[in-house]
């Protein structure tokens, strides 16, 4: 605590230079989220004029209407569910084991976990381009499937590790001492208690997949999920409009669960620094 | 029934432990180690130039094409695209971060956590499209150029050979700028980490000492806050390293090792050049974590 | 039945191996116990931290099993147990309750398990309730209650299902002195209600003493001594129990010979010296100067620093005696006296 000094108090003050320099890196992180706002309504149908020569909310219905849009929306859902799905269960696994037991080459296994991540996504893409070629794998919703939960499980395994050790290591002894078997242990004690975790790292696996383009552009062969739609769209533009209604689009999907998860990860730490 | 597997596999933890951890280890063994064991076996197979095939022979021809000048230029121009994408992530982090960790009251700082954040989590392609908007030709910068007069300055520099295009969403520069934008919350966070530990009793030291505030900057923050700028500077310099969506957009024909390998995958085929350039990343990445660990950037995590 | 034992430990061993890096090694935590704790006792496994008294307490409970030896429950091998079948609960150090939920919940959990009906489980935890004296606080969660409280709820909730024993993981360690001691007295009260055997584990040999029937006294995975508490305090069986049970004075080589005779070490409890000469043919007698005197309200302690070397901490009770009267004492040199047979020659 003690080298997190209490701001108003340490006196410090920003000189002018600082205080611009702050808000400069400020607005070059915010206008081009801003700007994608105000293009999904311009009226320009050819190009990218500025300042917009009109505004419109026409394109709206029309994007949601596409139906190349909409089929790579779907794909990009499909895919996400099930990556999610496996993250979950695998990155839950994993950080029971690495947290109740003592095993050689524990911290081999996390750093495998996070491996996925702390490499360049083309690393992971390529990789997995190779093995598809080696044995001739045809690319499915499957592969996209396996590469996505790959890079996913260190999210869940994270977050869920993080809520175990924050939580009560003899929690699960009390419940077995007072009569409950493993499994409703589990049910009882340990899912209600690491419920939150899970969801938060749900959702973050979720809009990690959703998001993905690198690794999906060498798992999905012709096969076209929305970041990749996107950015055919950005290679050729063909309709510019609509393609500006879904980047709105998915900012707001991906943005809206972020912060709910976040909101989720500080109340539990929260309520268990209450407990403390 | 439950009762029964479960005391059978409470008196046998090795065998619970196995249980617990074969799904996660087998899935990374098989999938992705298996994946990259794959990448490496390919990278020693050769395309045969005739039939359009993969040779699954070993060979080492694939790796010296690497070294032929066209593909040693797109290797040096990828590290040089990183290092400066670095550079100038860190130029552009440094006060925001400084600010965070150690002028704003609480709230604010969660704020700006939560601003800094969330650009980081939203999507990387729709931010990288917001780009396509700000330096196409009719886009806000020319706007601004020419409110300003500027227009003359802006044509001007992008009649510059190496740095201009056609248009700035054409050019190094645009390449630069989206780099660095995409990148930036990579770096603001470890650098606002490593702040942040610096006590506050010896920034008073050193002006108690005599120093002048640009003095204790230099000689006291700065170099405190180094492994926070080493740790920011690996995710920047990986991240840029391995990337194409950025260059197939905004680059003009010269290319970097990301649209390199995906260019070699996809439409001629050759997998075996593909993985030998991704080697190139990797040991460059191993380097450069070996090199971090010992500046100390790993606690600045 | 009745003289059969609630607890035995024959010839049990745990050995960790320790996988630190590249060291490899095995540490042996319990080594070769034997011990009965009879039925209806409170029982206090008594030693420093690392001594195997809580390895001990967790191989009852079946959260840990033996490397060699047999535990046996009411008689029956329990080895091959796991906890939820052993009849035996456990009060956890950090109390361990649920933090999902409420404080009647916790306590109805075991209950719940067992799928005992609802309107029975409530009349219970009511009861319960009112036994640690938390009546009304059925709806609270665990954060909302003070350490006192939460440690009187992971009583409540293990005291529920009637086990065979009780087991009690240094439960008063986290409370503030004056709750600690109020929780000994109400402890004990509560033991000699429900007539349940108490394991009672602390390395506090004061709460030990005061609410123990038999200690067993541990060292480093061995068992010094078992016995009520007067007997390991008035005659402790070895030099560690003699040290680690209350306040003792070790005195030994030149020193002793000049009081004693012997160079033998002997040790004599602080309580037993008096200021002043007191003549007689059963009593020792040392000669020194008060070096430090400490008014603790009910009585007094003196450090007094032998001639020769040593020295002897003294407990008197303050009967006539004021805070003016013993400062006075400092410095000055005093003669100590006690009875002969208040020493006790010790080993090692």
């Amino acid at each position: 605590m003690r080298s997190k000094p209490s701001a108003q108090s340490s006196g410090e003050h920003a000189p002018w230079w600082l205080k611009l320099g702050a808000v400069g890196a400020l607005l070059f992180l915010h206008i081009p989220l801003a700007l994608i706002f105000l293009y999904a309504f311009t009226t320009d149908e050819s190009g990218y004029t500025f300042p917009p020569p009109g505004l419109t909310l026409k394109w709206i219905p029309r994007a949601l209407a596409n139906p190349d849009m909409q089929a790579a929306l779907l794909l990009t859902v499909k895919v996400a569910a099930v990556a999610t799905v496996a993250a979950l269960i695998l990155g839950t696994l994993a950080a029971a084991a690495v947290y109740r037991y003592d095993f050689f080459g524990k911290e081999t296994v996390s750093f495998m976990l996070i491996l996925p991540l702390a490499l360049p996504g083309i690393v992971t893409g390529i990789a997995i381009r190779s093995a598809i070629s080696l044995l001739d794998i045809p690319f499915s919703f499957w592969t996209i499937v396996i590469g996505h939960a790959t890079f996913c499980v260190v999210v869940v395994y994270n977050n869920v590790l993080a809520r175990f050790r924050r939580s009560s290591g003899s929690m699960v002894e009390a419940s077995m001492d007072l009569g409950a078997n493993s499994f409703q242990t589990f049910r009882y004690v340990i899912f209600p208690n690491i419920g939150t975790a899970l969801l938060a790292g749900g959702i973050l696996a979720f809009s990690l997949s959703f998001d993905e383009v690198i690794v999906t552009t060498f798992t999905a062969g012709l096969q076209q999920t929305l970041p990749i739609w996107i950015f055919s769209q950005m290679l050729k533009p063909r309709n510019r409009p609509i393609t500006n209604v879904t980047a709105m689009l998915v900012v707001v999907i991906t943005a809206i669960p972020i912060l709910i998860a976040q909101r989720i990860s500080a109340r539990g730490s929260d309520s268990e620094g209450a407990t403390k | 029934m439950f009762q029964r597997i479960s005391t059978y596999l409470y008196l046998r933890p090795r065998l619970s432990l196995a249980l617990l951890l074969l799904p996660p280890l087998v899935w990374f063994l098989v999938v992705y180690i298996g994946s990259l064991l794959s990448m490496l076996v390919n990278s020693f197979f050769y395309l045969d130039g005739f039939t359009g095939q993969v040779v699954r022979q070993f060979t080492l021809d694939t790796y010296a094409k690497l070294f032929i000048p066209t593909n040693v230029q797109i290797l040096s121009r990828t590290l040089f695209m990183a290092l400066a994408v670095t550079l100038g992530c860190i130029v552009l982090a440094f006060p925001l971060s400084y600010y965070m960790a150690r002028i704003a009251s609480p709230r604010m700082k969660t704020f700006l956590y939560l601003a800094v954040t969330l650009p980081l989590w939203s999507s990387y392609v729709v931010r990288v499209y917001s780009w396509k908007l700000i330096l196409a030709q009719e886009g806000i910068i020319s706007w601004f150029a020419r409110l300003l007069h500027l227009d003359g300055v802006l044509n001007w520099y992008l009649s510059s050979p190496l740095l201009g295009g056609p248009s700035l969403g054409i050019s190094l520069t645009g390449v630069f700028l989206v780099f660095v934008y995409i990148w930036l919350p990579y770096m603001i966070l470890p650098i606002q980490t490593a702040l942040e530990r610096v006590p506050k009793s010896l920034i008073e030291a050193s002006s108690d000492l005599g120093a002048s505030p640009a003095q204790t900057f230099r000689n006291v923050i700065l170099p405190l806050a180094f492994p926070g700028v080493v740790a920011g500077s690996i995710f920047t310099f990986s991240l840029t390293l391995g990337d194409f969506i950025v260059p197939s957009l905004f680059g003009n024909s010269s290319f970097f090792i990301g649209k390199a390998v995906l260019t070699y995958q996809g439409t001629s085929g050759n997998i075996p050049l593909a993985a030998a350039f991704t080697m190139g990343p990797i040991v460059i990445m191993i380097v450069y974590l070996l090199i971090a660990r010992r500046l100390g950037a790993f606690d600045a995590l | 039945m009745s003289d059969q034992a609630a607890v035995e430990f024959q010839n049990v061993s745990r050995v960790f191996s320790m996988q630190h890096g590249s060291e490899a090694g095995a540490v042996k935590a319990v080594d070769n116990i034997s011990l009965q704790i009879r039925d209806g006792e409170f029982f206090s496994l008594l030693g420093p931290s690392g001594s195997g008294k809580t390895t001990c307490l967790r191989m009852i409970a079946g959260f840990d099993r033996p490397t060699s030896g047999r535990i046996l429950l009411g008689g029956k091998d329990v080895s091959d147990l796991p906890p939820y079948e052993r009849d035996v609960n456990t009060v956890f150090q950090d109390y361990a309750l649920f933090p999902h939920l409420t404080v009647g919940d916790n306590i109805a959990y075991g209950l719940m398990i067992k799928k005992t009906p609802k309107a029975e489980r409530r009349k219970r935890v009511d009861e319960m309730l009112e036994l640690v004296q938390l009546a009304g606080f059925a709806d609270r969660k665990p954060a909302q209650l003070s350490g006192g409280q939460r440690q009187r709820v992971a009583l409540a909730r293990a005291l529920i299902n009637h086990p065979k024993v009780l087991l009690l993981d240094e439960p008063l360690g986290a409370l503030d002195l004056k709750l600690r001691q109020q929780m000994q007295v109400e402890l004990k009260a509560i033991q000699q209600r429900v007539g349940i055997t108490f394991i009672f584990v602390t390395h506090d040999q004061e709460e030990a003493l005061t609410m123990s029937d038999r200690i067993a006294v541990f060292s480093q995975g061995k068992i010094e001594q078992v016995g009520a508490p007067a007997e390991i305090y008035e005659h402790p069986a070895t030099a560690f129990v003699a040290g680690f049970v209350g306040v003792s004075n070790l005195v030994s080589g030149e020193v002793a010979k000049r009081i004693t005779g012997s160079e033998a070490m002997f040790s004599v409890r602080p309580e037993k010296i008096h200021l002043g000469a007191t003549g007689g043919e059963d009593m020792f007698t040392a000669n020194g100067k008060v070096r430090d005197v400490i008014y603790l309200g009910l009585y007094t302690r003196y450090l007094v620093e032998l001639d020769g070397g040593g020295d002897l901490v003294v407990v008197e009770q303050n009967l006539k005696t004021t805070s003016m009267d013993v400062v006075k004492i400092k410095g000055q040199p005093v003669i100590l006296s006690w009875k002969k047979e208040h020493i006790r020659k010790v080993g090692g």
